[in-house]
């Protein structure tokens, strides 16, 4: 990560950088790292620091800090933040009825708009990337954790890398237009990213299965979201979980008592670790949970 | 309390917005015509900042529950109390009993009626303003339906009938628009023949246009320079590695159709940015009907500070006339 950051204004009010044009964990920790030292300065007039997956953005307040004022304080903290290699982080085990009905409703209705009409999302994914059948594509989406490596598109929707080698990362375009609806909580990938829909509404990810598991909630029904509305955190590792119909059934009903609750350890995550044996640090994290 | 009798379009309570949470995706939202709802709260008496209803095309029918004032600035949609017109830009009363309907829009897009006392609903995260994506803030996180009863604060007294906006303070809307962009983020993956065309060109508002975005139509297609994409940014070469949008941020998907974000933008995705409207501008486009002509128009940073310090000079002149 030897190359500057690139950095550019959106217009008066925005400052865009730009870590790196493609995506690795390394590109998200020195974002993470930048974004860090800009927030410790507590700059009079900036109004958001906002990380994502290989760049990140500030809003500001031109009225209260000139823009190339803060440019300035932004490319010093560029200079002396040390990309930090460990993060005291969390993992949390998010149980999935994948190839389930309501996600099915929907890719059919919105056939047209695919790539492969005459299969489903699950279907078209396992094949492009190479995998046997639907179960196997499963097998490798819930077989390793992902990171969160942006939190975004709309309230607290996670965008989601997994930590397996490149090689093995499963990747699909996005619809060929996007569709006008998608059902909640449904699991989404497009390019390298997972995502998890924290609400209904548009998108263009293909669609693999749903969650029971709110993740982002304004009334902060359940304990887990009563510190904040939004549950996830850019750094969060979420290991996916497949469940029944009846499991689902199940806790959706919890949910609705009030009643649901994730299973969430805290963790501490080392990036060198990581990349020296992605494989087998992997099954670090999953033991964890157990 | 005011009763909906008939919601509109999409009306729905906002304020000037709320900040610091983009972050975890939930943009400011907030009046898209930020000087309108200034402008209407400040007639009748309330801070700029007060919550008032945002009326888009088509306007509401509310009855009233108690006399209030109340102003409509913004889009020129005629206010009527029991059918007799009002003016717009000028404070009025509406008795307890009395119903309050708007003409069709002749020019602009949103109409912002305060109320003496503001829209009481709570504040949520800072604000009061209603960001429907997400069902958060303004009334019950939504836009209003037929029945809803909408609380009215505490008016403070220093509104008065009348008040009126001199002709130098109101806004000139319709027509062909010019806004003002500062190129950059992603401006440098055009082909030159599409970096000179999208400001060449006419282009006109598209039907998919609301508080999330604005779609143009009607220039040529915007071709990006071809390269082998990087790793996580998807197969289109107008793709990038999902990453933050600017609020005014202009996205080209598929080089189709560009998108100017507004104030309930999406946060991120993976279009490439060619360009962010500048802050002064914004306003112009929230008065945007379907159909009307636009022109963008390439301005440095500089320029684009210079005109923003013009815009709170007039925002001052309005606090300066009437004082909350």
């Amino acid at each position: 990560m030897s190359h500057p950051i690139r950095y550019s204004f959106g217009a008066d009010e925005h400052l865009f950088a730009e870590v790196s044009d493609s995506m690795s964990l390394e590109a998200f920790f020195k974002g993470m790292a930048v974004t860090r030292a800009v927030e410790r300065l507590a700059l009079e007039g900036v109004l958001d620091v906002c990380l994502a997956n290989a760049s990140f953005q500030i809003r500001f307040d031109p009225d209260r800090i000139a823009p190339h004022t803060l440019l300035e304080a932004v490319k010093r903290a560029e200079a002396d933040a040390v990309a930090e290699r460990t993060l005291h982080t969390r993992i949390i085990e998010i149980p999935v009825l994948y190839n389930d009905p309501w996600t099915h409703e929907t890719l059919m209705r919105f056939r047209d708009r695919h790539q492969d009409p005459s299969v489903t999302d699950l279907e078209y994914a396992a094949r492009i990337n190479g995998l046997a059948d639907v179960d196997a594509f499963i097998a490798a989406h819930s077989g390793a954790p992902w990171f969160v490596s942006m939190v975004g598109f709309v309230a607290g929707l996670p965008f989601m890398f997994q930590m397996v080698e490149r090689e093995r990362q499963l990747q699909v375009p996005k619809y060929l237009r996007p569709r006008t609806d998608t059902p909640k909580l449904t699991l989404g990938h497009g390019g390298c990213f997972g995502c998890i829909y924290s609400v209904r509404g548009a998108g263009g990810y293909q669609m693999f299965g749903v969650t029971p598991a709110p993740i982002y909630d304004p009334q902060q029904k359940l304990a887990y979201l009563k510190e904040h509305m939004v549950f996830f955190r850019p750094g969060d590792i979420v290991q996916f979980k497949p469940m029944s119909r009846e499991a689902y059934d199940q806790a959706v009903d919890e949910v609705e008592a009030g009643r649901f609750d994730l299973r969430i350890r805290p963790l501490e995550f080392s990036l060198d670790a990581f990349l020296a044996d992605p494989v087998g640090y992997a099954k670090s994290l999953q033991e964890v949970l157990a | 309390m005011i009763k909906v009798l008939k919601p509109g379009l999409a009306t729905s309570v906002q304020d000037l917005g709320r900040e610091g949470y983009y972050h975890l995706g939930i943009p400011p939202s907030g009046a898209l015509d930020q000087y309108a709802l200034s402008a209407a709260n400040q007639l009748v008496g309330n801070p700029a900042s007060a919550a008032a209803l945002e009326c888009t095309l088509l306007g509401p029918e509310l009855e009233f529950q108690q006399d209030a004032l109340v102003a409509v600035c913004g889009a020129h949609m005629t206010p009527r109390v029991d059918g007799v017109e009002k003016h717009q830009d000028t404070a009025f009363t509406v008795k307890a009993g009395q119903v309050l309907r708007f003409d069709f829009p002749k020019v602009g897009a949103r109409a912002y009626l305060a109320v003496a006392g503001g829209i009481d609903v709570a504040v949520v995260l800072g604000s009061r303003s209603t960001y429907a994506l997400g069902a958060l803030g303004g009334f019950e996180g939504r836009r209003l339906v037929a029945g809803d009863e909408l609380p009215v604060g505490m008016a403070g007294g220093k509104g008065r009938d009348g008040n009126s906006l001199p002709m130098a303070l109101r806004q000139s809307l319709g027509g062909e628009i010019t806004l003002r962009v500062v190129p950059g983020l992603y401006y440098e993956r055009l082909t030159d023949s599409a970096a000179k065309s999208f400001f060449a060109e006419p282009w006109t508002v598209g039907s998919e246009a609301d508080r999330i975005g604005y779609r143009f139509k009607g220039g040529s297609a915007l071709g990006f320079q071809p390269r082998e994409q990087p790793f996580g940014a998807g197969s289109d070469p107008s793709n990038i590695v999902d990453s933050c949008y600017p609020i005014g941020s202009i996205q080209v998907p598929a080089g189709l159709e560009p998108i100017v974000l507004h104030r309930d933008a999406v946060s991120g995705g993976g279009y490439a940015m060619i360009g962010t409207v500048i802050s002064a501008d914004l306003d112009l486009i929230g008065q945007m009907q379907p159909n009307q002509k636009a022109r963008f128009t390439a301005v440095t940073l500089e320029e684009a500070l210079e005109a923003r310090r013009s815009y709170k000079k007039k925002l001052s002149c309005l606090s300066k006339l009437f004082p909350s």
